[in-house]
């Protein structure tokens, strides 16, 4: 069976329904946008249990043959990484067309147009996460920013468009780059091992050290820009500033995630010798962007704008994992993808209701929020705690990981990073205080609470922190093997004790 | 041994604390009840477990319990697993029952107020927490439950946090945790890095093989973490603040139980500090550091609650530097932290029967001769202050003694400079605490206009006397036979070092009587007449910078605040202007060079055709020069 | 006689082409100017086509002829359009591109 097909081509065929629905019927259109991003979650659900947790090889592996005269193949696959982005983006789907259920409705374009994009921006983050043919990778990389453009072009708030032509320009300017060294990769593989695309093919090529650089340097640059890591950041918080909050959760929550599993999944496993020479330097601008991500954090004035910049810090955390190249540090970059997902959905989501009840996303607009409405201010605190890393919520786990398996290769780095979860108190606290604490600010005494359908949207991601930070075992079980997998190829291995065990 | 119960220590207040919250107003009836009898269930548990303990002979006395794989990553494998032994029963003894004591001291104490239920629900998260501490069996859990105490402590703290200054106090302590946590976590990646393993009992199999450095270090950022979260030079600053939480909170966290936690996490990791002289010494100096800090500010407060506080932090003060004594302070400094647990704890709680009867005045300038109205509130407030000061035969003599002592036998100059330090802490902690006695309870009345000072009712003095009770009584028990020695000595000290006596100890003993006489003394002096019921403004500049705290918060701001919020200022701008510049400059770029390109598209048809001879002329010149 | 001199011929016929699009107004001239250097491209196509004793250039010259009848169609067409629109054969009064 094609599971993976069938998980990806479902909402597509979803859109085609939306599409062919009256467009004045709004209320159906969204029903049944629900609907299928609900079934395309089941499909992820099922793809989860049957996925075998002992093997690395790709698993659900589709191959047909596309392009032959380029040796270029339709070929799916997942491994534990992509299998839980997979994952991320089914659950976050519907989570955020519930949450946004009237968040279409003041755009240029209609309703319908709403849903459709955000259908077919589903079909390609599955397409983008489970491809294992480098050039279908960089047709959903590339096909992806198209529904993201006009999402936050038509529906979003503020300086919408300039933010959606920064955000398209800049993500153009990496694929390009990306591209070039696609091509190269095509020539190498052409004269060594014949014309393919396949990645695990492409991994086995022998590259001399100075192309290998450059190659290495044009998927690094595409997704630094994605991912984004500093100094490539600025598109993100324009864009998630004029998003809706739906659009920047699935922005953040996984189109930046395909930046960092560009990285695992292509740089490491296709570059493994420029990844090594590269490493200093990445290291030290995750460094930078955690504690730059947490400062211009702190220094924000406008709620979204904050949300943004914290997640630039996470991503630090998230590329400095990856680099360090310790098991540790990988299932720990992995798992904070996942759990980074969760908490700015969380975030985004209840800032979201904040800023559409107030009619403002200036910090310093609420206030003493907690005594009108208890619930929103709860759910935005939960979702604050597990940002700032609190033990018992799920990032801790991941970040702790990081910072450990960074610590027994990078000590140095390891340290200053740690000092992020200082800034990262700052960051989260001065916002809850300005915006629930303290009396409340005149014009927010009648502020609704959280409604039922709004309830139902953030239940679910609350639950899934809290119960990932007690128990990550489902997810690190997945995880672990692709991990330590992908550090074993890439040539490196843990660090042992310094204290010989024999335990 | 393993046992299937511990887990009921930490799953009961969590679940109670979950309930209480997500029932919402539902529970507004009987929230408090709830919540009081989950925490006095535990203390029984708490109690047989401890009665089933001594029972059993002393090497199969610790209990653990695995509940399962919450990290597993290549190496790193973290189990969720508890671990009862001697020195964590202490904690679970006095953490419930302390607890459950406040908890029926809040029942009268929060009655009129709106979110009684929410106390409760924060009351028992915290119960949760601190017993996670305490039970925890590596590093990683006790960290867990180390933030969530933390958390907590913020919840309580800014549990009025419709007024500003409370949530800023809130996020003060906080943000001072978060930076012991910092070093809590590089001590557990230490730890992993050189150990393989961050649970106590692997890490402790293999300390002898680590290096001093490594060890020093550890040491260091644990004594890092530990001066966070009890309130140590020189993170000490959010303590006072801290007093903005209500007062039984202030008694449960603030005095008897959260705060001693970095003297539990020395006390944990003696097998890294005995191994790391050291860091030991550092130990040893930020505790004397402290405890005459504290002292200082304590004799300078007319809040009644930031004078207890600063007392507090004097008295961690005393139990920090036993630790940094080793094997032969860390028995006393527990010991210390218990009979603390029930004076300072009556006291709080003495302090709130005080303000629930004069409206919440907190200015001891404003009370004076409270004695005759309320009795009870003085008897056990007088018993637990006759314990700090260590007057003899009441708690605080048995423990604070016993760390005079240790400082003085620690020898050479060391124990002579941090026993005398000890000593002169007990001067001012007599002179302080006289202050406090008189200026509430005895002389001229100075009472706001409308105060009605009355007895407060028996939930709330029922506790109080309890406290009391333990006050008087807790350290002879303690101590006679040498008993909390004995008790600990498998988890502190096992290979039974031998303690030198340099001074007999009957010699400390008087010294540290003396030490309260003088200290009693001169406060009598100066508070004995009539007091006026405003701070005199024309002190010395002495008396003023105690009362700004010792500068602590100017210091803080100077250092870190101030350079902070420039540096994140400056970062802003430099986002905005210098990065997001050059990419804006791309874009301007662009369009400057198309508006210049534009010009050459006049629209008059010759011109095109112009250009286009002109270009076929330059290709057909190209091509001859090439081919010629 | 000298097939170079239709070379010749053809050059200068080019360049008056040439030089009358470049500096004529009116709309028809110019387009006439544009045939003649069509004709003079003809006439050498021919001349090679003479030379080299092969018919390829004679075979280009009638391409030629087809793409500038097509040309006429469509120029004329424009013209006229222009010239019902403004009253005006002037190309300088079209040139719309520079506002």
């Amino acid at each position: 069976m094609n599971l993976l097909t069938s998980m990806g081509a479902l909402p597509l065929l979803g859109a085609l329904l939306i599409a062919l629905l009256p467009a004045a019927n709004t209320k159906l259109i969204k029903q049944a946008a629900f609907a299928v991003s609900l079934l395309v979650a089941g499909v992820g659900f099922a793809a989860a249990f049957g996925f075998d947790r002992s093997v690395t090889e790709f698993q659900y592996v589709e191959r047909f043959s596309w392009i032959p005269a380029l040796g270029i193949n339709y070929q799916l696959g997942v491994d534990g990484v992509s299998l839980i982005l997979i994952l991320l983006s089914v659950i976050l789907v519907p989570i955020v067309i519930l949450a946004g259920w009237n968040e279409s409705e003041n755009g240029r374009f209609s309703v319908k147009t709403f849903y459709v994009l955000i259908l077919i921006l589903e079909t390609m983050m599955i397409g983008v996460f489970a491809a294992t043919d480098v050039f279908l990778f960089y047709v959903f990389f590339e096909a992806m920013l198209i529904p993201v453009y006009f999402l936050i072009g038509g529906y979003g708030s503020g300086e919408r468009q300039a933010a959606a032509v920064k955000f398209l320009l800049y993500s153009l300017f990496g694929g390009l780059l990306m591209l070039a060294s696609i091509i190269g990769l095509f020539v190498i593989s052409g004269n060594q091992i014949g014309r393919t695309m396949d990645i695990e093919g492409l991994s086995t090529l022998q590259i001399d050290a100075t192309t290998q650089n450059f190659l290495f340097l044009g998927f690094f640059i595409a997704f630094a820009i994605k991912a984004p890591l500093w100094p490539l950041h600025t598109w993100l918080p324009d864009a998630a500033k004029s998003a809706t909050p739906g659009t920047s959760v699935l922005l953040l929550g996984v189109l930046d995630k395909v930046g960092t599993f560009g990285m695992i999944r292509y740089c490491i496993e296709l570059f493994p010798d420029a990844s090594r020479t590269f490493t200093p330097l990445i290291i030290v601008l995750s460094v930078i962007s955690i504690l730059y991500g947490a400062f211009l954090a702190i220094g924000q004035k406008d709620i979204k704008g904050l949300i943004a910049f914290t997640s630039i810090s996470h991503f630090g955390f998230i590329t400095l994992g990856i680099f360090a190249m310790t098991s540790q540090g990988h299932a720990g970059a992995t798992l904070y993808m996942l759990n980074h997902g969760f908490s700015t959905a969380a975030l985004f989501l209840v800032a979201g209701w904040m800023i559409s009840r107030r009619g403002s996303s200036t910090i310093a607009e609420f206030g003493g929020l907690q005594r009108v409405t208890p619930i929103m201010a709860w759910s935005f605190f939960i979702a604050g705690m597990s940002s700032l890393a609190l033990p018992g919520l799920s990032s801790f786990v991941s970040e702790f990981l990081v910072l450990v398996g960074t610590y027994t290769r990078y000590p140095v780095a390891a340290i200053i990073a740690t000092f992020g979860i200082i800034l990262a108190a700052l960051y989260i606290l001065i916002p809850v205080q300005k915006a629930l604490h303290g009396p409340t600010t005149p014009g927010n005494e009648n502020l609704p609470d959280l409604n039922k359908r709004e309830i139902a949207a953030i239940a679910p991601v609350i639950a899934v922190i809290i119960f990932l930070g007690f128990y990550p075992k489902p997810a690190l079980d997945i995880i672990n093997p692709t991990a330590i997998d992908t550090i074993s190829r890439a040539g490196f291995s843990d660090p042992a004790p310094v204290v010989g065990g024999n335990k | 041994m393993t046992s299937e119960n511990l887990v009921y220590f930490i799953a009961l207040p969590l679940f109670s604390s979950a309930l209480l919250m997500l029932l919402g107003r539902k529970a507004d009836k009987w929230g408090h009840i709830f919540a009081t009898l989950v925490s006095a269930s535990v203390f029984v548990l708490g109690v047989m477990e401890f009665l089933a303990m001594r029972d059993r002979p002393e090497e199969s006395r610790a209990l653990t319990q695995k509940l399962f794989t919450w990290i597993s990553v290549g190496s790193f494998n973290v189990d969720a697993g508890l671990l009862l032994d001697q020195l964590s029963i202490a904690f679970v003894l006095l953490i419930t029952g302390v607890g459950t004591l406040i908890h029926i001291y809040s029942i009268a104490y929060m009655s009129h107020d709106r979110d009684r239920r929410r106390f409760f629900s924060y009351l028992n998260l915290f119960i949760a927490a601190m017993l996670l501490l305490v039970l925890g069996d590596s590093y990683l859990n006790l960290y867990v439950g180390w933030e969530g105490v933390g958390l907590a402590s913020y919840l309580l703290i800014g549990f009025w946090n419709q007024k500003p200054e409370y949530a800023t106090a809130a996020k003060k302590a906080f943000v001072a945790n978060r930076v012991g946590d910092f070093g809590l976590s590089i001590a557990v990646m230490i730890a992993f890095a050189h150990f393989g393993t961050v649970s106590f009992g692997g890490i402790e199999e293999k300390v002898g093989g680590a290096s001093e450095t490594a060890l020093t270090a550890m040491g260091l950022m644990l004594l890092l973490a530990a001066t966070g979260k009890s309130a140590q030079f020189p993170l000490q600053a959010w303590l006072g603040d801290a007093m903005a939480g209500p007062t039984p909170v202030s008694a449960l966290i603030h005095a008897a139980t959260m705060v001693t936690a970095g003297v539990y996490l020395i006390t944990r990791s003696n097998f890294v500090f005995d191994n790391a002289p050291n860091a030991q010494l550092a130990v040893v100096i930020i505790g004397a550091i402290t405890l005459l800090f504290g002292a200082i500010i304590g004799t300078a407060k007319d809040d009644i609650k930031k004078a207890l506080a600063a007392s507090t932090m004097s008295q961690i003060g005393y139990m920090i530097m036993a630790t940094g004594f080793g094997p032969a302070g860390y028995a006393f400094a527990i010991m210390h932290l218990l009979t603390h647990g029930f004076f300072k704890a009556g006291m709080f709680l003495g302090a709130g029967s005080v303000m629930h009867g004069m409206n919440d005045e907190v200015n001891m300038r404003r009370y004076g001769g409270l004695a005759k109205f309320m009795p009870i509130t003085t008897i056990t407030f007088g018993l637990g202050y006759l314990a700090i000061i260590g007057v003899p035969p009441f708690a605080g003599f048995y423990s604070k003694d016993k760390i005079i002592e240790t400082a003085f036998n620690a020898g050479g100059v060391q124990g002579i400079i941090f026993g005398s330090t000890a000593l002169l802490g007990a001067i001012i902690t007599a002179f302080y605490m006289t202050r406090v006695m008189m200026m509430t309870f005895f002389g001229n009345k100075r009472w706001a206009d409308d105060a009605h000072p009355h007895e407060s009712p028996f939930l709330m003095w029922a506790p109080m006397a309890v406290l009391a009770i333990g006050s008087v009584a807790s350290g002879y028990l303690l101590y006679s036979g040498k008993a909390i020695v004995k008790w600990l000595a498998p988890v502190v000290d096992k290979h039974h070092h031998e303690h030198t006596e340099l001074l007999p100890p009957i010699v400390v003993s008087a010294l540290a009587v003396t030490a309260v006489l003088i200290g009693v003394g001169i406060a009598l002096a100066k508070y004995r007449g009539e007091l006026s019921a405003t701070a005199p403004q024309d002190v010395s500049i002495f008396t003023r910078v105690a009362r700004r705290d010792l500068l602590q918060d100017d210091a803080n701001e100077f250092m870190f605040m101030r350079p902070g919020q420039k540096l994140t200022e400056v970062l802003v701008k430099t986002d905005d202007k210098v990065i997001d510049g050059m990419v804006r400059g791309v874009a301007a770029s662009t369009i400057g060079s198309a508006r210049g390109m534009r010009k050459i598209q006049t629209g008059y048809v010759r011109n095109y055709a112009l250009l286009i001879l002109l270009g076929a002329l330059a290709a057909f010149v190209a091509i001859l020069v090439v081919t010629l | 006689m000298n097939p170079t001199n239709y070379l010749y011929l053809s050059a200068i016929l080019f360049s008056i082409g040439a030089v009358g699009v470049i500096v004529r107004r009116n709309a028809i001239v110019v387009f006439m100017c544009i045939e003649l250097m069509l004709n003079a491209a003809n006439l050498a196509f021919v001349t090679f086509a003479k030379m080299n004793g092969n018919l390829e250039g004679q075979v280009i010259a009638f391409f030629t002829m087809v793409v500038a009848a097509c040309e006429v169609v469509v120029g004329l067409a424009i013209i006229v359009t222009i010239f019902r629109s403004r009253r005006s054969a002037s190309v300088d009064d079209a040139s719309l591109l520079s506002r």
